[in-house]
């Protein structure tokens, strides 16, 4: 029987492999919808945060506080969020894929890039490709705090308040739905500004306390909202990424054990016929 | 058109309302401060305390705000809350500002005096708001 054994322990070995890619579906699955719970609690206050800071950057304020400053851009500063893990289909490529095009596009006008890693992924990635990582968060685990990103976010916002960046862009995935997930690049520093009509005439704020103090606050929480939002909805990218990453495994998985059960059946059935054949034609012998 | 403002009030973890009102009284970090439509443009910081909504109908209803942010524009209040309260555990606030008043006879630095005191006036602010949610349901 030629290579009948083979193709068994092949065939276990794949069914052994199908068990464990759909537990992590299934697992993946149940993590996804905790994760798009969590990412649907933070939106508001992310959405309303930004519409305000809108509104901030739209005054003409006596005091220009420096995270509404637009400067020559000299350097370029990078937040990227990735995940601790892999096995979730492309979703880190092409979202690294399109921080460097972004990134290149800057080169290209003369400006240097460096990059705030959020995630193993992005971490192991950048510093593989010799980019000027300085900052890194690892092993967010699978409900991440604020206060776990605070320390990093500091970091490129204080390079911002002392010029040593002069932009600064937030790279992650956005979560469409399930089956699809899409980089998205967008602009922190300077704030941009929201193009509503009602308020392009001349206007300020009444602040209280004064608006340095205020700004202060104000603007170091939209950031760190902003970013914290980015990681949970990464998050749930992640999850869903991976769900379906393994659901396919695991049909692929399917596909392999059916022909192979195919070579093996057709095997076996050849050799018992010939078999058969041997005894009729001994018996005929006789 | 009735004097109405929009009013949207949102926490780190939830949004709690929004909609048309008529008047939003929040504690801003210099004073009280009562919002209706066509307030000047305004940027506050919050100090912990109650944040009280006059709805067009009428209708009031109280929540407690630990601090954050508040904005103003003509049309519309955003109130961006750190963590906001609708329902408040009166036990806890007894026991946390008793805890605080003990802490700070004996505060040992400076440091733990502003933490202390901080902690003391979150739950004094707790507790008035109970006293404020109460009066607007008894009335």
């Amino acid at each position: 029987m030629a290579g009948g054994k083979e193709v068994r322990t092949k065939i276990a070995s794949i069914k052994s492999t199908q068990k464990i890619t759909s537990a992590m579906e299934m697992v993946a699955a149940s993590k996804m919808r905790k994760a798009q719970d969590r990412m649907a609690l933070g939106r508001p206050y992310a959405q309303r945060i930004r519409a305000v800071i809108g509104h901030v950057a739209n005054a003409s304020a006596e005091y220009q506080h420096i995270y509404l400053q637009e400067r020559e851009v000299k350097r370029v500063g990078f937040i990227l969020v990735s995940t601790d893990r892999g096995l979730c289909g492309g979703l880190n490529i092409n979202m690294f894929k399109a921080a460097i095009r972004e990134m290149q596009a800057w080169s290209q006008k003369g400006a240097e890039v460096e990059v705030c890693a959020v995630g193993n992924k992005a971490a192991g990635f950048f510093n593989a490709i010799g980019s000027a990582v300085v900052a890194a968060v690892r092993d967010l685990g699978d409900e991440p705090q604020a206060n776990q990103l605070i320390g990093s976010v500091k970091v490129m916002m204080d390079r911002f308040a002392e010029g040593d960046i002069d932009r600064l862009f937030l790279v992650s995935n956005e979560f469409i739905n399930t089956m699809s997930q899409k980089p998205r690049v967008e602009q922190l520093l300077p704030l941009p500004k929201d193009d509503d009509e009602m308020l392009k005439h001349e206007w300020d704020y009444l602040y209280e306390p004064d608006p340095k103090a205020l700004l202060d606050g104000l603007l170091a929480r939209y950031i760190e909202s902003q970013v914290y939002q980015a990681v949970v909805e990464n998050k749930a990218c992640e999850q869903a990424a991976r769900m379906i990453a393994m659901k396919s495994a695991t049909d692929n998985a399917g596909e392999l054990i059916d022909q192979l059960q195919l070579v093996y059946n057709k095997a076996r059935q050849a050799a018992i016929t010939q078999e058969l054949s041997e005894i009729v034609g001994g018996a005929a012998a006789v | 058109m009735a004097m109405t403002v929009h009013c949207d009030i949102v926490s780190a973890e939830q949004s709690l309302f929004s909609g048309l009102v008529k008047m939003v009284v929040v504690s801003g970090i210099e004073g009280e401060l009562g919002i209706s439509y066509g307030h000047a443009q305004l940027l506050t910081a919050l100090k912990p305390g109650p944040v009280r909504i006059i709805k067009e109908d009428g209708e009031e209803e109280v929540l407690f705000v630990s601090g954050g942010y508040a904005e103003v524009q003509p049309n519309m209040v955003t109130i961006l809350a750190d963590v906001a309260e609708r329902e408040i555990d009166e036990e806890a606030a007894q026991k946390a500002r008793e805890e605080a008043e003990h802490a700070l006879h004996k505060a040992p630095s400076e440091v733990d005096y502003a933490r202390i005191s901080a902690q003391l006036a979150e739950a004094e602010a707790r507790l008035r708001t109970l006293q404020a949610i109460r009066k607007a349901a008894g009335k």
